[in-house]
């Protein structure tokens, strides 16, 4: 299956990659000390060479050494914020879905309120309101993503609630619990894990807005977003300043995304069978 | 009462409900901040009685419920509050602000449904060969590049390298002060059109582009997609395949009676994708330095301005309710087949 798509192997492959250079960062990176605050005044802002692939930054650090440092925040960033979003809506979602009624009107209309805002400007103001720092930006893209999560767990629950083999086992007297965790999570847990899987990569863009507006990591942090921005002030002859970080972000997005489409195909067969059959 | 008329009801209904909901949501939140607004709004000299003195003219010294029933009181008189950081009442702030992120939003999505379709059309009529390729390259990379580096990228190649289009403002400094434009709108481009003043109009285009194009990257590419999956649906349907056996000629098969089809669910995508683009206006205002509500909005978070940062969501999310609002019920309008 996995064999046929050459994207999702690409995907696989970024994304294995930034966790490998991730957990050994400060093993691989050839300035260790540049990954927080050092300065080299004798090398500042040098260009893109064999010492220094990706240049140096204002304070003289090795960018290359810096924006591979970045992969550790931005990864762990991506990963807490959406289990925390996921564990969040699959809570209310599956109650919401469950048992209907009162407690399904209240969750869903609190729900839409969260997602008739748009999501930056709700993140930003949670941010803002929390104060700058990597931990208050996380919580702030967590608030803003638990929603999108509630309504799709509850569709899944609803639509998982009324199959058959869930009314059988009711019948022969299954209880509520025992239902819930044996039947309606294992069956609704496949949409999730897709798009987990691709929101990782948009919760790291997200993380990298924040910091480029100075409300997620802080200086001297080598958060892919905060070097964009510091990187901004010396556009545009220092272009590798922004550019490489900038790249970062993007391949980490792309590797998520790709791994995501690729799960969706593995996991769901019958969007598979539909997809074939349309193209 | 018509059955759409009764959607439109309760889709109101609903669209208060939610503002009611979001009013609150922001009020909390703004009540939960670390900093002291009142001793950021007294300076940082201020002695302990200049700082009571502006908790009191903030409001800040009544309880929490009586403060969240004034602001409601003052809401509905369209009265936001004071702006910390501006000293001036946060309605007329967010009337300077606004237009400015309006102009800019609704140029990129203008991009991005014409352009998106546009694309769309041409992938699914080349279905398989380099253009449908292309495009497919183009849709994966354009939603995993960061909206902020993308402009910056712009900037540097378009902007600085080619030196073809401005890089930062809404309209030529000189042109502003030989030409001014006459605001009535806020709109740069519609007041220079409707006044006849033309270098004015050609400024604030050559300085929307670059911002526009950059904003509506994305969205473009998710439209383009979209787009082709329903074109390639609509032109294996039996109607079609008649249309063709009768001999018509294929232009107008699929710009007639495929493309019209094809189109009416991309509407659902537009009101999305508005909310995306009001959201990436406020990175992409920073990189271009576009006066909006964006840089408005950091200049309020460096401050701690929190009746200028409630402002900004309470009207962002009514904004991008209503435009959903008036998005589904042009859907319902257009789509027979939907059942409300």
């Amino acid at each position: 299956m996995i064999r046929h798509s050459p994207l999702t192997i690409l995907g696989i492959g970024v994304v294995s990659s930034l966790a490998i250079l991730a957990i050994f960062a400060p093993y691989v990176i050839p300035y260790p000390e540049d990954a927080y605050l050092s300065i080299h005044p004798e090398r500042k802002l040098m260009p893109v060479s064999f010492e220094h692939p990706f240049g140096t930054d204002d304070m003289g650090r090795d960018l290359f050494s810096r924006s591979i440092f970045g992969t550790r925040i931005s990864l762990q960033v991506g990963a807490i914020v959406i289990l925390v979003a996921a564990i969040v809506g699959v809570g209310l979602g599956g109650v919401s879905g469950y048992f209907g009624g009162i407690i399904d009107e209240a969750i869903m209309r609190i729900t839409d309120a969260f997602l008739s805002i748009p999501s930056l400007v709700l993140a930003l103001a949670v941010a803002a309101t929390l104060g700058p720092g990597l931990n208050n930006a996380m919580a702030a893209i967590a608030v803003t993503w638990w929603p999108w999560y509630a309504r799709l767990v509850r569709a899944q629950v609803i639509q998982i609630k009324q199959e058959l083999y869930v009314e059988a086992a009711r019948a022969m007297g299954g209880g509520k619990l025992y239902i819930i965790f044996k039947h309606i999570m294992p069956n609704s847990l496949a949409p999730i894990i897709v798009n987990a899987s691709m929101d990782v990569g948009y919760a790291i863009l997200t993380a990298a807005a924040l910091g480029f507006l100075g409300l997620g990591a802080q200086p001297p942090a080598p958060e892919w977003g905060l070097m964009i921005s510091t990187g901004r002030k010396y556009m545009p002859t220092r272009w590798w300043y922004t550019t490489f970080p900038g790249l970062m972000i993007f391949l980490s997005v792309l590797g998520f995304n790709l791994l995501g489409d690729g799960l969706r195909d593995l996991l769901d067969p019958r969007i598979r069978r539909k997809g074939r059959a349309k193209r | 009462m018509s059955p759409l008329l009764k959607y439109i009801v309760k889709r109101f209904l609903l669209l208060v409900l939610v503002v009611l909901i979001v009013v609150t949501i922001t009020f909390v939140l703004s009540h939960i901040i670390p900093g002291d607004p009142a001793r950021l709004y007294a300076g940082p000299h201020a002695r302990f009685e200049q700082i009571q003195k502006a908790r009191a003219e903030l409001g800040l010294d009544k309880p929490l419920w009586e403060q969240y029933t004034t602001y409601w009181i003052r809401l509905l008189s369209g009265d936001l509050g004071m702006s910390i950081h501006t000293r001036r009442p946060v309605t007329q702030d967010l009337m300077d602000y606004f237009p400015a992120t309006v102009e800019l939003t609704t140029v990129a999505m203008a991009f991005t449904v014409i352009l998106g379709i546009l694309l769309g059309v041409v992938s699914a009529l080349h279905k398989d060969r380099a253009p449908d390729h292309a495009s497919r390259l183009y849709a994966l990379t354009g939603v995993a590049m960061p909206v902020f580096w993308l402009g910056i990228l712009a900037q540097l190649f378009i902007g600085h390298s080619l030196g073809i289009l401005p890089i930062s403002g809404r309209v030529d400094t000189m042109v502003e002060l030989f030409y001014p434009t006459k605001r009535i709108t806020g709109l740069f481009l519609i007041d220079s059109l409707i006044t006849g003043n033309i270098p004015a109009f050609i400024s604030a285009l050559s300085h929307i582009l670059l911002p526009a194009l950059t904003l509506s990257f994305a969205t473009l590419a998710i439209v383009s997609r979209m787009m082709r999956a329903l074109m390639l649906e609509v032109l294996d349907q039996d109607y079609i395949r008649t249309a063709k056996s009768l001999g018509l000629p294929s232009r107008l098969v699929v710009y007639k009676y495929a493309l019209r089809n094809a189109m009416i669910p991309v509407i659902t995508v537009i009101g999305l994708s508005f909310g995306y683009s009001l959201g990436g206006a406020f990175l992409v205002e920073t990189v271009f330095d576009w006066p909006g509500l964006g840089r408005y909005t950091t200049d309020s978070i460096v401050t701690l301005d929190y009746p200028a940062i409630l402002g900004v969501v309470v009207l962002t999310s009514i904004v991008y309710v209503l435009v959903n609002l008036v998005v589904d019920i042009l859907y319902a309008y257009l789509n027979p087949k939907i059942r409300y």
